[in-house]
Order: structure tokens, then C-alpha cells, then sequence
């Protein structure tokens, strides 16, 4: 009891103001979040749906403005059904597994210049860590499902997330390297300087290889045999429902989200506005830095979309090939050339 | 009594509690399961001594990469448990002497002078732009170039060995190649030939 | 040579980009799609719906029970039962299609020597209950007769072709 009673005093004394106010950093990111995420799901229908010229979800509400709602209140009311031969708990654990990483990748993210929930040094690794253990929550749905199509799609996921995390990670070791620093923010400040010296340009072929490689890491198209519906049904969420699947997609579309938002930061410099050092410079200089962040990071969601509209899926020897022996070779050879650049100080980018 | 060492005891008692969960599950899929849940604790044991990097690869290498291929390996296990357990009152004075041995080994090593608060004492907490990262890497590219470099090489030539002992040419196994079907361009495969539209029979 | 090129090409993604711009110019245009409950798209005289069964325009019904359409029905949808009427001719007593078994592919129609069981250009029905997929005689001739103007002028236009 006295144990207890010590450890509130402590937080008493030197946490309430910190702790309350991280809780409330928390919901201020996490609200608008889920929100996002949302309002994704509709965006992702309707320009899906353009570009096979329809005109998509219309009917609740103006122009179908309401139709997330809709589907949220649906979720919520259905029934989630745990199959008879299930491990239960880990059914239950699984889909949770899968929305907390997707939400605590947030922490550490700068959504403009010191608006950051935690300051950490090692910003970009923790981003990288936390969605390298996201693919437990497909794993343990596979397995606790107790089916066959979603243990197949499990094991897809598992060997081609693992695959292309080396490939991601090669990529964002460029970016480490020419910005010499793991912490986000020191990551944007050192895109600092215009349009043409955000990372995009100088990191160019790295810079598509981390979206696509960020694309396989989502299990979305044309990556997404872990979902396969032509074959395996639904790969690992074929036995859920309601909420419990509702969570599945929460946190896929988070996780694309954060894909899209790191992409930003790492290779279109974040909060910086594009007209840095140009004649408009001044003009533009009331637009806050969260508005630039939004939407660059909107460019890389809308990228998503367009090439689920665009591609069939891929073959699944084909992604291993695509992932071991072109993107792995070509970020080693890559991370060679960027080491010798800033080393020797290569103009125009690395002369300073 | 302070937070920290509120949080130590939080991840200590989960770590020893999982790890005893690891090596007494039947199940192996629960085991890995719970080897995963140790390792998180034990990287949040390294954050509280202030070793940021080293939690963070922790989590990075073994929970995001070691173990999901290790669960890849288990999932696909359908182990009959009963066959498992056939031999164990068999084989325990034999598991016995080995733990023995392991365990008077590690108290030779490790003895009970080397624990204790005098030995490891609380890290100095170290300014907020302090970097671990780059000391560590410092560090490893200086004083431990040599260990580091061998290290490396002994890990490539593991990988070699490794897909050396198991590449097989299977003839028999029909191959795509993907690049060569990637390749392929309509004019290699198909020819369009032009023909004027052939004349209904009996019209003139 | 040709395989440098075809590695700048895939290097590129030469390929891709030709892919997504096909669908970057489609976002852009024109829709074309029918918001079904309040605009519909032309239904054809040969379309195939909910079946019917006609009358003579003296109000004789048409149906003679000669069983071509329930022996032609792939589905084993249709049932009939028969029996002479009082006046001697030759009528069914029972007339049922099963809709949930139905495949609508109107070989009952086409089997039809009276043109008597017909399908209908009305496809926008729904049932409540399980048993109200069996349509029975009664409520075939009723829909017969709710839409016998129009299946006459849908047989009148098909007639050259038949």
C-alpha cells in the first residue's frame, strides 16, 4: 500500500501538469488521425471510382460526404464472430496489435518545426521499429484465425515484409546519411533551402524505392497478396468481422498514412515551403508549415490510390524477385554513392 | 521510490514472467509469442539505462525481423505434443547434469561480485542533444574496427555458407524468369497481319 | 543492345508511367454512371424478367399443359400438374416456378407453342418470405394481365425474327 501510495505522490509531483498534457497531445494527434483515416477510405473510393469513370459513394449524405460515417456506425453494430476452432485470445490481441503500432509510429513525428509529440533522438529508427513489429498483428491473425487462406496470407505478409523492410530501410539509411542525423526534424531542417534541394532530387532513384518498397510494406496494390482476394479470399482477416476487421482497416489506412507523412518529411522536406528562396517566398510565407506537411504528405496518399487503380497484383515470385535482387542491390550500390558524396562534399548538394 | 524504478520492476517481473512462459508453453506459436513479448521488455530495460539505440535495434532486428521468421517457420509446425513429451522422464538425469554444468559455468563467470549496485552503477543522465547513435557508432568505427569488421566478415561468410548448403538445381522444376517474361514486348509474340475484308459468297 | 534498353526501360518505369497516366487521364473524364433508382437505361424487348402467363384477348387463358417448359427448363424450376377441365380441354391445375431456382434463361419462353409463359420486362420484385419465391398460376395470369399490353407490343416487335 505504501509502495502505492509513494508512486502517486510522485506522480503527483512531478508528472500531472506533463502527464496531462501528453494526454492531451495524444488525442490532439490521434483525433484527427482516425478522422483522416476516415475521410481516406472515402477519397480512396471515389477516385478509384473516377478513374474507372464512376462516380463513386454518393448517396448518404451530400454527395456522399457522410458515407464514412455510415460505414463506421455499421462496423460498430455487427456482430464479431470468433470461429469455433480460434484461439480466442489471440484473435482478440491481434487486430489491437495491429492499430497500436499504426498509432504509435505518431509519437515522433514533426508536423511542423518543434510540434512534435516526443523530440527523440533516434527518431527515425523508432518509426522504422515500430512498424517492423506491425506485421505481428497480420501474423497472429493468420495463425489464430485457425484457416487456411489467412494463415497463407500471413505467411505471404511475413516474408514480404521482412523482404522489403531491408530495401526501406537502405533507402532511409540515404537519407541518414546525407542529413546526418536520426531525429526527424534535423531531417527536414537539413532539406532547408527550396524546392530543389529537398532530398527528392538528390535521392532520387532511393526516393522511389522507398515508396514502393513503404507500398509492399502496407500490403496494399499492387502488393497486397496478403490479402489476395482472387485467391485466398481475404488472406488473414477472412474470419473477422465488425469492429475486430474494422480495426484491420483502421490500421492499414494509418499505416498508409504514415507512409505517405514520412515520405514527405524524408524527401519533400516536411513543413518547408516549396517556394523557399524563390521571388514568392514572402508571398507564401503566411501559410503555416502543417499545411505544407498536409499536403505533401496528400501527394504520396493520392499516389497510393492511383496505383491501386492502375496496376494488377503482383506475382508472388515476382515480388520476391523485385524486392531481393533489384531493390536490395541498387540501395547498397546507392548508399556507396550518397557516403562518397558527403564525404567528399559533392557540389551542388553536399558543397557546404 | 521513484517512477523509474516503478518502471523497472513493471518490465523486469513481464520480462521473467514471459520468459518462463517461453520455455513452459506447449504450444510453440504461444512460446515465440511470448519470447517476442521478453524482448520488448528487456528494450524497455535498455531505455530506462538511458542505451536508446540499442533498445530501438532490438526491437528493430529480433522482434521485426528474427522473430517473425522464426514464427514463419513455427506456424507452419503441426507438432503432436503427446510424441514430444514421450521421452522426458527418459532424458531428464541427462537434461539435468547439463543445466547443472550451464549453471555452475555461469556462476564461475559471472559470480556474484560482478552484480550488485557498486558494479553498475546509474547511468549518467546526459543532456538532451547528446546522441547515442553517434557515440556508439564512433565508437565502433574506432576503438572496435577490428572486432566489428571481423564480425561482418564472419556474418557474410555464414550467409554464403548458408545459401551454399541449401541451393539446389532442380531441373525438373519448371523456372520462370521473370525478367524474360517482363521483357517480352507484343511485336516478339504476335504479328498483325493486314487483309482487305474477303467478299460475301454470292454477292456481287 | 536490346537488352540495355529494355533495362533503361524498366529502370524507369517507362512502363508504369505509360499505365498511370491511361488512368490519370480517365480521372478526368466524363462519368457515365446511371443513378438506377431515378434515371434507367433502356430495357430491350427481348429482356428477360419476371415471368407471366398470358390470355387470349377473349380471356381464355393460353396454356394448353403440354409440359414443353417444364421437360426445356435446365433449372428444374417449373411444376405442373394437370387434369382435364369440365368443358374437356386440356388445363393445368398447378402452374409453379420456383424463383430462387430460376436461371432466367428463357428456354420456357422459347419452348412455348402458345406463347403463353412469357418473361416479362419487370425485374424490380422482391419477396418478404421464402414461400413467396414459388410463384404460383394465379399470380403468373395476374401479371399476365397487369402487363399484357406491353408483352403483346415486346412479341409484336420480335415476331420478323422468330
Amino acid at each position: 500500500m505504501d509502495f502505492l501510495f509513494s508512486l502517486w505522490d510522485t506522480i503527483n509531483q512531478d508528472y500531472p501538469v506533463k502527464l496531462i498534457g501528453d494526454l492531451i497531445k495524444i488525442v490532439v494527434i490521434v483525433g484527427p488521425l482516425m478522422f483522416l483515416v476516415a475521410y481516406f477510405t472515402y477519397a480512396e473510393r471515389k477516385i478509384i471510382g473516377y478513374m474507372q469513370i464512376r462516380i463513386g459513394p454518393n448517396r448518404v449524405g451530400p454527395r456522399g460526404w457522410l458515407q464514412p460515417i455510415a460505414d463506421a456506425v455499421k462496423l460498430m453494430f455487427k456482430e464479431i464472430i470468433i470461429p469455433s476452432g480460434a484461439n480466442k485470445t489471440l484473435f482478440i490481441i491481434a487486430p489491437m496489435i495491429s492499430i497500436t503500432t499504426a498509432l504509435a509510429a505518431w509519437a515522433v513525428f514533426p508536423f511542423d518545426d518543434h510540434l512534435v509529440l516526443a523530440d527523440v533522438n533516434a527518431g527515425l529508427l523508432y518509426i522504422l521499429a515500430i512498424a517492423s513489429t506491425g506485421v505481428y498483428g497480420v501474423l497472429i491473425a493468420g495463425w489464430a484465425s485457425n484457416s487456411k487462406y489467412a494463415l497463407l496470407g500471413a505467411m505471404r505478409t511475413a516474408a514480404q515484409v521482412v523482404s522489403y523492410e531491408i530495401a526501406m530501410g537502405f533507402a532511409l539509411v540515404t537519407v541518414i546519411v546525407a542529413a546526418g542525423s536520426l531525429n526527424l526534424g534535423d531531417i527536414v531542417r537539413a532539406q532547408e533551402g527550396g524546392f530543389w534541394h529537398w532530398y527528392w532530387l538528390p535521392l532520387l532513384p532511393m526516393f522511389v524505392i522507398y515508396f514502393i518498397a513503404g507500398v509492399a510494406e502496407t500490403n496494399r496494390a499492387p502488393f497486397d497478396v496478403a490479402e489476395g482476394e482472387s485467391e485466398i479470399v481475404a488472406g488473414f482477416h477472412v474470419d473477422y468481422s465488425g469492429m475486430a476487421f474494422a480495426t484491420f482497416f483502421l490500421a492499414e489506412y494509418a499505416n498508409m498514412i504514415m507512409i505517405s507523412a514520412l515520405a514527405a518529411l524524408m524527401f519533400l522536406g516536411g513543413w518547408l515551403s516549396p517556394f523557399q528562396g524563390t521571388m514568392f517566398e514572402a508571398a507564401f510565407a503566411w501559410v503555416p508549415g502543417l499545411v505544407w506537411f498536409f499536403a505533401k504528405a496528400c501527394i504520396f496518399a493520392f499516389f497510393y490510390l492511383w496505383l491501386r487503380a492502375t496496376f494488377p497484383r503482383y506475382r508472388y515470385d515476382q515480388i520476391m524477385r523485385l524486392g531481393w535482387k533489384v531493390f536490395i542491390p541498387i540501395t547498397i550500390v546507392w548508399i556507396l554513392v550518397v557516403g562518397a558524396a558527403v564525404v567528399f562534399k559533392l557540389p551542388p548538394w553536399w558543397a557546404a | 521510490m521513484n517512477f523509474e524504478k516503478f518502471l523497472f520492476y513493471v518490465f523486469a517481473i513481464i520480462l521473467v514472467l514471459s520468459a518462463t512462459m517461453v520455455i513452459t508453453r506447449r504450444n510453440p506459436v504461444q512460446s515465440a509469442l511470448f519470447l517476442v513479448l521478453a524482448f520488448f521488455n528487456s528494450a524497455g530495460l535498455w531505455l530506462l539505462m538511458e542505451a536508446e539505440f540499442l533498445a530501438i535495434i532490438l526491437v528493430l532486428v529480433y522482434v521485426g525481423a528474427v522473430m517473425v521468421l522464426f514464427l514463419f517457420v513455427v506456424l507452419m509446425l503441426d507438432i503432436n505434443i503427446a510424441e514430444m513429451r514421450a521421452g522426458f522422464i527418459r532424458h531428464l538425469p541427462v537434461g539435468l547434469l547439463v543445466a547443472a554444468v550451464m549453471v555452475v559455468q555461469m556462476v564461475l563467470v559471472v559470480g556474484s561480485g560482478s552484480f550488485g549496485l557498486e558494479q553498475f552503477p546509474a547511468p549518467i543522465p546526459q543532456p538532451a542533444d547528446y546522441s547515442n547513435t553517434a557515440e556508439l557508432g564512433s565508437l565502433l568505427y574506432t576503438t572496435y574496427m577490428y572486432p566489428f569488421e571481423i564480425a561482418a566478415a564472419i556474418l557474410l561468410v555464414a550467409i554464403i555458407a548458408a545459401i551454399g548448403l541449401t541451393l539446389r538445381r532442380r531441373p525438373d522444376s519448371k523456372y520462370q524468369n521473370p525478367s524474360r517474361q517482363v521483357s517480352v514486348r507484343r511485336a516478339d509474340r504476335v504479328r498483325i497481319v493486314k487483309m482487305a475484308a474477303e467478299k460475301k459468297m454470292g454477292s456481287k | 543492345m536490346n537488352t540495355l534498353v529494355n533495362y533503361i526501360r524498366s529502370l524507369f518505369l517507362l512502363e508504369l508511367w505509360q499505365g498511370l497516366s491511361v488512368t490519370g487521364r480517365y480521372l478526368f473524364k466524363r462519368k457515365i454512371t446511371v443513378q438506377y433508382p431515378e434515371e434507367k437505361t433502356p430495357i430491350s424487348p427481348r429482356f428477360r424478367g419476371l415471368h407471366a402467363l398470358r390470355r387470349y384477348p377473349n380471356g381464355e387463358e393460353r396454356c394448353i399443359a403440354c409440359k414443353l417448359c417444364e421437360a426445356v427448363c435446365p433449372a428444374l424450376a417449373i411444376t405442373i400438374e394437370t387434369e382435364p377441365r369440365a368443358d374437356g380441354s386440356r388445363r393445368t391445375t398447378r402452374y409453379d416456378i420456383d424463383l430462387f431456382k430460376c436461371i432466367y434463361c428463357g428456354f420456357c419462353e422459347e419452348s412455348c407453342p402458345v406463347d403463353s409463359i412469357v418473361e416479362t420486362r419487370f425485374f424490380e420484385y422482391h419477396f418478404e418470405d421464402r414461400a413467396d419465391s414459388v410463384m404460383t398460376k394465379d399470380k403468373l395470369l395476374a401479371i399476365g394481365d397487369k402487363y399484357e399490353q406491353q408483352l403483346a407490343e415486346d412479341r409484336a416487335a420480335q415476331a420478323p425474327y422468330r
